[in-house]
């Protein structure tokens, strides 16, 4: 890793890394008694390790200027490892806390152990953990492959991989020793937010550096979609997280926004992390994997620029979709529902689009297990986009909100869109960074897909049945012209389907895990390693190669 | 449509501004008016503001993930009024920095939850939930009544408040650890203050029926009892508006 950095970045990232090492010292002392201190000690301690590593090879001779006419793909394969690794944690915890529900004894009467602390570990290592790190790793892979440019120099992708993964460190140790903000799914206090907003301004920075060198006059689709992603997650994180802190020396803050205000920003913000880290960004790695793997042109051009623009236009209006029926002022309410219902076009236009670029590859989708995982993944886009603006109904929504319909329609996009298509692009993409005729085990891509499938049809079901079955119980009247049943009644009528939903997710981690052994063999078996191929280098290397007739 | 794409697609800068621009505007026309149109929020001259003691007792509510399980939301819909109470009202959460609506209901709505139960009763379903609900799936929190609470800088965090905007005074700030103390504590010195700054009607008195420390459990359990109790403007509305 530090072998291929130059002498100039090692003493760069050496800089960057002391003075993290004294912020984390300085929050340790300044925080001596308050859970701030505690991250004080991860910070340095993430500061001083990786100063041992940096040092470790900061001797090692400094990479050819050859290395200048490959892509930098290190970053994207630590990343891919990182991602499998939040995957196997998120998972686990995820379905953790689905037994706490049938079993609520096994907390072991400690405070970090209950499920209110432990269900934004799950939500945070998931989506953050997971899906962003699956994010950073494909895109620096897609962005360079499509401008055909190498990343702009080797220490800012790393600063932003480790710096994202220290963000979500601290995110996740944070809810076990009682620090949040409780804005869901943008739980981090203040000081992690800010570090969230340096880590993504060089993101960005990344980006824009790499599309200025690119070798193709277009901007292809996919990377349309991870700028969207980038940019609008920064517009949401900022606005979102603004908040007072009691003090410096204390994790605690107030947030800026209260009440009404407060809510609609919250699920602008909370809708939109679904539209723009969840669907944005994966949508980019289906536009340039699912093709690839399937070896045939996108269907059509002119649906992905109906897709894009629309997903970024409207998704923005129909957060309030989450407050029907509440003290929003109803103006607020109906433009979220109507912009949601809107949305089924630009999100079938995507997912239609898919589907019929396999048009004509469909022996392969048989065969393939890989790609089936990405056409199974645009199934359930088109199935959770048409759900969601479903539910975006007002009166449908009287029925679903506060149920476990809710947590269905979340996994059947996140379990059956976000990872199924991250899952394909992995195992499509493992090999050609590592340069491997296959996957160790085409049997064992089989096997993870049967179980991350069933897992997720499992789950999806109990949710639906027990969310359905909980709207309508609340709202049975008896003949007398009272409420028929209690609160607690609903929810003992809940037991078997939180049973099955555990199930569910507990054969939805056994597949992560089948997938994360066989990644790891890939990795570590040597055997079928290819030469490096032309197509896959940079446009000047390449040209360069090419008329030397190498 | 498709030739404006054709050229942004040409130019990173031009893609980015173009972003920017489509994804601002929902925002922009759904969120900004909330701050300047005034029906937004009801009129409550009755409001009072959460206690030290309540403060603390709202931020462990949050601290534990409360709110993942329960919402304090009571939507406009005849089922939920008459199982939980007047639906909830702008202004009742106009202090909550953040709010604690809440999307799920794995438990009940506990935006009423207010004088319900006994204190007794709330101490006991924290202690030992299947205890008092023998079908309940709530953990325990049995630990907060053996954690002493932590006052030491009330002021500052009544200080953060008040530059958000909620009116605190600068006596409420700078008596804020005591009043946290005093309103656990009816027979100590420092109770006396509290009714006299934060109103005669504030429940000054032994939440988790120990007298010898002040715990995490009296500030969650003042919190509980606060619930849909801060204005009376939702019971004065009343159902006349559900759907």
């Amino acid at each position: 890793m530090v072998s291929q950095l130059t002498l100039g970045e090692r003493q760069g990232a050496l800089c960057i890394l002391l003075l993290l090492a004294a912020c984390g010292l300085l929050m340790l002392g300044a925080g001596q008694n308050d859970p701030l201190g505690v991250h004080g000690g991860i910070v340095m301690l993430f500061g001083v390790l990786l100063i041992f590593v940096v040092i470790s090879g900061y001797f090692a001779p400094e990479p050819g200027t050859d290395a200048a006419g490959r892509y930098y793909d290190d970053p994207s394969k630590v990343g891919i490892v990182l991602a499998m690794l939040w995957a196997v944690a998120g998972f686990f915890i995820g379905d953790w806390v689905a037994w706490l529900l049938v079993y609520p004894e096994m907390t072991f009467d400690a405070a970090w152990s209950s499920f209110g602390r432990l269900r934004p570990v799950h939500t945070t290592s998931v989506i953050f953990g997971f899906g962003g790190n699956a994010l950073i790793a494909t895109s620096f892979h897609v962005l360079q492959r499509t401008t055909r440019a190498r990343l702009p120099d080797q220490l800012s992708p790393w600063f932003v991989l480790l710096g994202y993964n220290l963000f979500c460190l601290l995110a996740v140790s944070g809810y076990l020793i009682g620090i949040t903000q409780s804005k869901e799914y943008a739980e981090p206090e203040w000081y992690a937010d800010i570090w969230l907003v340096v880590v993504w301004v060089v993101y960005f920075l990344i980006y824009m550096r790499t599309l200025a060198r690119r070798k193709e006059p277009h901007i292809y689709v996919a990377n349309w979609y991870y700028m969207a992603f980038i940019l609008v997650v920064a517009i949401l994180h900022i606005v979102n997280n603004l908040a007072i802190p009691v003090s410096f020396a204390g994790a605690k803050s107030y947030s800026l926004f209260a009440g009404v205000q407060d809510a609609m920003t919250q699920w602008w913000y909370g809708h939109n992390a679904v539209a723009f880290f969840l669907t944005a960004g994966f949508l980019g790695m289906m536009y340039y994997y699912l093709p690839k793997r399937a070896d045939r042109p996108i269907f059509s051009y002119r649906l992905s620029i109906i897709s894009f623009w629309g997903i970024t236009f409207m998704y923005m209006w129909a957060g309030s979709h989450h407050l029907h029926y509440t003290a929003l002022p109803q103006w607020v309410q109906t433009l979220g529902m109507t912009f949601s219902v809107m949305l089924l076009v630009p999100s079938w236009a995507s997912a239609g689009n898919a589907l019929m670029t396999l048009n004509g590859a469909w022996h392969k989708v048989r065969d393939d297990a890989t790609l089936r995982f990405m056409m199974m993944a645009a199934i359930f886009y088109g199935i959770s986009t048409f759900e969601g603006s479903f539910m975006a109904i007002r009166p449908v929504n009287s029925l679903s909100h506060y149920t476990d319909w809710t947590i269905g329609h979340v996994h059947a996009g996140a379990m059956g869109w976000v990872a199924l298509i991250t899952f394909g692009s992995f195992y499509a993409v493992v090999p050609w960074l590592w340069k491997r005729e296959a996957m160790y085990s085409a049997r064992l891509v089989e096997v993870h897909f049967w179980f991350a499938l069933a897992g997720t049809l499992v789950y999806v079901f109990a949710m639906w049945n027990s969310g359905i079955t909980q709207g309508l119980m609340w709202r049975t009247y008896s003949e007398g012209g009272t409420l028929t049943y209690s609160f607690i009644d609903s929810l003992v009528a809940m037991h078997p389907y939180y049973f099955a939903r555990a199930v569910g997710g507990l054969l939805f981690l056994i597949g992560a895990l089948v997938g994360g052994y066989n990644i790891w063999m890939t990795i570590r078996t040597a055997e079928g390693v290819k030469p490096e191929v032309l197509a896959d280098l940079p446009a000047p290397a390449a040209a360069r190669q090419a008329s030397t007739g190498r | 449509m498709f030739g404006l794409h054709y050229k942004l697609e040409r130019k990173a800068v031009g893609l980015v501004l173009a972003v920017i621009v489509a994804a601002s505007i929902g925002g922009l026309v759904e969120i900004a008016p909330l701050f300047t149109i005034d029906e937004t929020v009801e009129e409550a001259p009755d409001m009072r503001l959460y206690t030290p003691l309540e403060l603390a007792g709202r931020n462990i509510y949050i601290r534990e993930g409360c709110y993942a399980c329960h919402s304090q939301m009571i939507r406009t819909l005849q089922d939920e009024v008459e199982r939980y109470g007047p639906f909830s009202l702008a202004v009742e959460s106009r202090y909550d920095h953040p709010m604690l609506w809440g999307s799920k209901r794995t438990g009940p709505d506990l935006a009423r939850i207010g004088d319900k139960y006994s204190d007794q009763w709330q101490v006991a379903h924290l202690i030992d939930p299947r205890a008092v609900v023998p079908e309940s799936k709530m953990p325990a929190y049995a630990w907060l009544a053996r954690t002493p609470l932590e006052t030491e800088n009330f002021g500052a965090h009544l200080d953060a408040l008040r530059i958000v905007g909620v009116p605190y005074t600068d006596e409420m700030i700078a008596s804020a650890s005591s009043d946290a103390l005093g309103q656990a504590t009816p027979d100590g010195p420092r109770a006396a203050g509290v009714a006299q700054r934060y109103g005669d009607a504030t429940q000054i008195r032994l939440f988790d029926g120990d007298a010898a420390t002040v715990t995490e459990m009296d500030a969650l359990v003042a919190y509980l009892q606060i619930l849909g109790r801060l204005t009376d403007a939702a019971t004065a509305s009343t159902a006349a508006n559900v759907e």
